[in-house]
């Protein structure tokens, strides 16, 4: 290929990346400068005095700690329900016989084609029969509920490649199905449980709808509600704002970035990358 | 035979029971629950007073100007930004995969952060970029510097201004990932195959054409289902952008099912609204749906 060509490729890239970035750049620059009460001139923006005074009082207010707090226990004890099942459930399908399994299997697959959003208004009056609403353990069940399907089917296919002669080795040492799923599928599917985990967790983590029907103390919002808060409190003090967004954003984006050479993929890729 | 599933049962029963009962509970049963619930003007504190209407709420839904302005408005967005995303999101997965470029895997990174970020922190960010005045940043771009507008757009004042707002952060949030599903589907293309063709002194365009884009259908299909899917749950980025204003143009279905549900707790109109797009989602994308994962070439 011409040299004129790989420059136009290169350039064209580029020009994208700059499209991508310049709202992040934006949001940051803004997010460093105090007095943003007003919209600020984007010239002076570049030119004020820059500081960490935002993210120190976004910190401090709002009860965001204890907000960001929420989120963190909420999406890591999701992720963990998640694993669990979702494991246990795949390697039914994997590697058991049973009456019904492609039928339950199926029916697996079809709610997966159904968008989750529809459902919320039942889901809510299942968590409001079950006495639930307002409480962390609604928010997880239905977190974790709504994810086993897509999670199951993603797990299934890696399980399934594992070869059936490893699990002789504890079937000689007297171990029963339990051994072989704790000691042989577990281990050996790290990558796909990290991935399924990874985007468990930033789910959970980045979820708005379902925390907003669910939730109602303000003592227990996650991020995405808080935020909410902040930016109707703070109407146009858009310093504060994107120090608070940027506070919630960064521990995705850095997991993302740590783990994305790690990632594995199902044969298109559903499941894991769904949504 | 019968003794033979019974222990069959018995010995899964263990690791099925909790994945089937969660997806029983919370989505089998809601799923039922809410094509029940349409029928009745459901009362959502003493569920057992909901009086049976029949179909009453879907002709309610019939005759609802706004429904009809939601609905029409959830399949403009469609309309746009599946395109919209899907073509650009093909363009840069392509590009990036040209053998030359270098730093592929940053040049990855860095289009697929939008989709990693929050939503509610990319609508903020959008409400913000499309300030009204001069010194909103996009504004400022091309009414200041660009000169390209005449006059300083008040973005979120006007149904179509705001709805270009809408259309343009569904784009540049989505195009990351196609990007990342095409480039896997491009780089698990074997080489052998641009090989032969090099061989045979196939042009560029010629490859392209007769190995790469057939050989990339099945992952089109999927990305283009999943598209669709995504551009009915357009909700978060209304409700956080323009609240559906001005004056409920912008309203899509899901912000209006959710305003009769929460704010309204009209729940069996809502649920009516909630099967009739789960129809709609159902009707447009279930000829394609049955082709997903058959449809796989073996190299």
């Amino acid at each position: 290929m011409s040299l004129f060509w790989k420059v136009v490729v290169y350039l064209l890239l580029i020009i994208g990346v700059f499209i991508v970035l310049t709202p992040f750049l934006y949001m940051l620059l803004t997010s460093f400068t105090q007095d943003t009460f007003s919209l600020p001139h984007p010239d002076e923006l570049l030119k004020a005095a820059k500081s960490f005074d935002n993210y120190i009082e976004a910190w401090r207010k709002n009860d965001f700690q204890r907000y960001f707090l929420n989120s963190v226990f909420v999406a890591t004890t999701t992720t963990v329900f998640a694993l669990f099942f979702s494991s246990m459930t795949a390697y039914a399908f994997a590697r058991f016989q049973f009456p019904l399994k492609e039928f339950l299997f199926r029916l697996f697959l079809f709610t997966m084609m159904v968008p989750g959003v529809l459902n919320i208004i039942p889901q809510f009056t299942v968590i409001k029969s079950l006495g639930l609403v307002d409480t962390y353990s609604g928010l997880l069940l239905l977190y974790v509920g709504v994810g086993i399907a897509g999670n199951t089917f993603f797990l299934r296919g890696f399980f399934e490649r594992i070869p059936k002669e490893l699990e002789e080795s504890v079937i000689i040492d007297g171990g029963g199905k339990w051994t072989i799923y704790r000691h042989i599928y577990l281990p050996l599917s790290k990558p796909s449980l990290a991935t399924l985990g990874i985007f468990t967790f930033s789910g959970a983590w980045d979820e708005f709808f379902i925390a907003l029907t669910i939730l109602k103390t303000e003592a227990k919002r996650t991020l995405p509600i808080a935020l909410q808060l902040f930016q109707g409190q703070h109407a146009t003090k858009w310093g504060l704002v994107f120090a608070a967004s940027i506070i919630a954003i960064v521990p995705i984006i850095l997991i993302f970035i740590i783990f994305q050479k790690k990632f594995v993929q199902s044969t298109t890729g559903e499941g894991a990358v769904k949504g | 035979m019968t003794k033979k599933y019974f222990k069959q049962t018995w010995d899964v029963f263990p690791f099925l029971i909790l994945g089937l009962i969660g997806v029983a509970v919370f989505v089998i049963f809601p799923l039922l629950k809410g094509i029940y619930m349409s029928f009745f003007e459901y009362n959502v504190l003493f569920p057992k007073e909901s009086i049976f209407v029949g179909l009453d709420n879907y002709i309610r839904a019939f005759h609802d100007q706004k429904f009809y302005l939601s609905l029409r408005n959830t399949l403009l967005y469609g309309v746009v930004t599946v395109p919209g995303q899907w073509v650009f999101g093909i363009f840069i997965a392509i590009l990036i995969n040209a053998k030359f470029i270098k730093n592929k895997v940053l040049f990855r990174t860095v289009y697929y952060v939008p989709v990693i970020t929050s939503w509610v922190v990319v609508s903020f960010l959008f409400k913000y970029l499309f300030s009204d005045g001069k010194y909103g940043l996009i504004n400022f771009i091309f009414y200041e510097k660009l000169h390209l507008l005449t006059h300083p757009v008040s973005w979120l004042q006007n149904e179509w201004t705001a709805m270009i707002v809408i259309w343009t952060l569904g784009i540049w949030k989505g195009i990351g990932w196609v990007m990342i599903i095409y480039l896997a589907a491009l780089q698990s293309i074997p080489r052998h195959f641009y090989e032969a063709a090099a061989i045979d002194g196939a042009k560029a365009r010629q490859v392209f054409q007769f190995i790469t884009l057939p050989l990339l259908k099945p992952t089109t299909i999927f990305v283009i289902i999943n598209l669709i899917i995504g551009s009915f749950n357009v909700f978060i980025q209304v409700l956080l952008i323009t609240n559906g204003g001005p004056l409920g143009r912008t309203e899509v279905l899901l912000s209006y099912m959710y305003k009769q549900a929460f704010n309204f707790f009209d729940f069996g109109y809502a649920s009516a609204i909630s099967v009739t797009m789960g129809i709609m989602i159902f009707l447009v994308t279930w000829g394609q749906q049955k082709t997903i994962g058959k449809e796989k070439i073996e190299f």
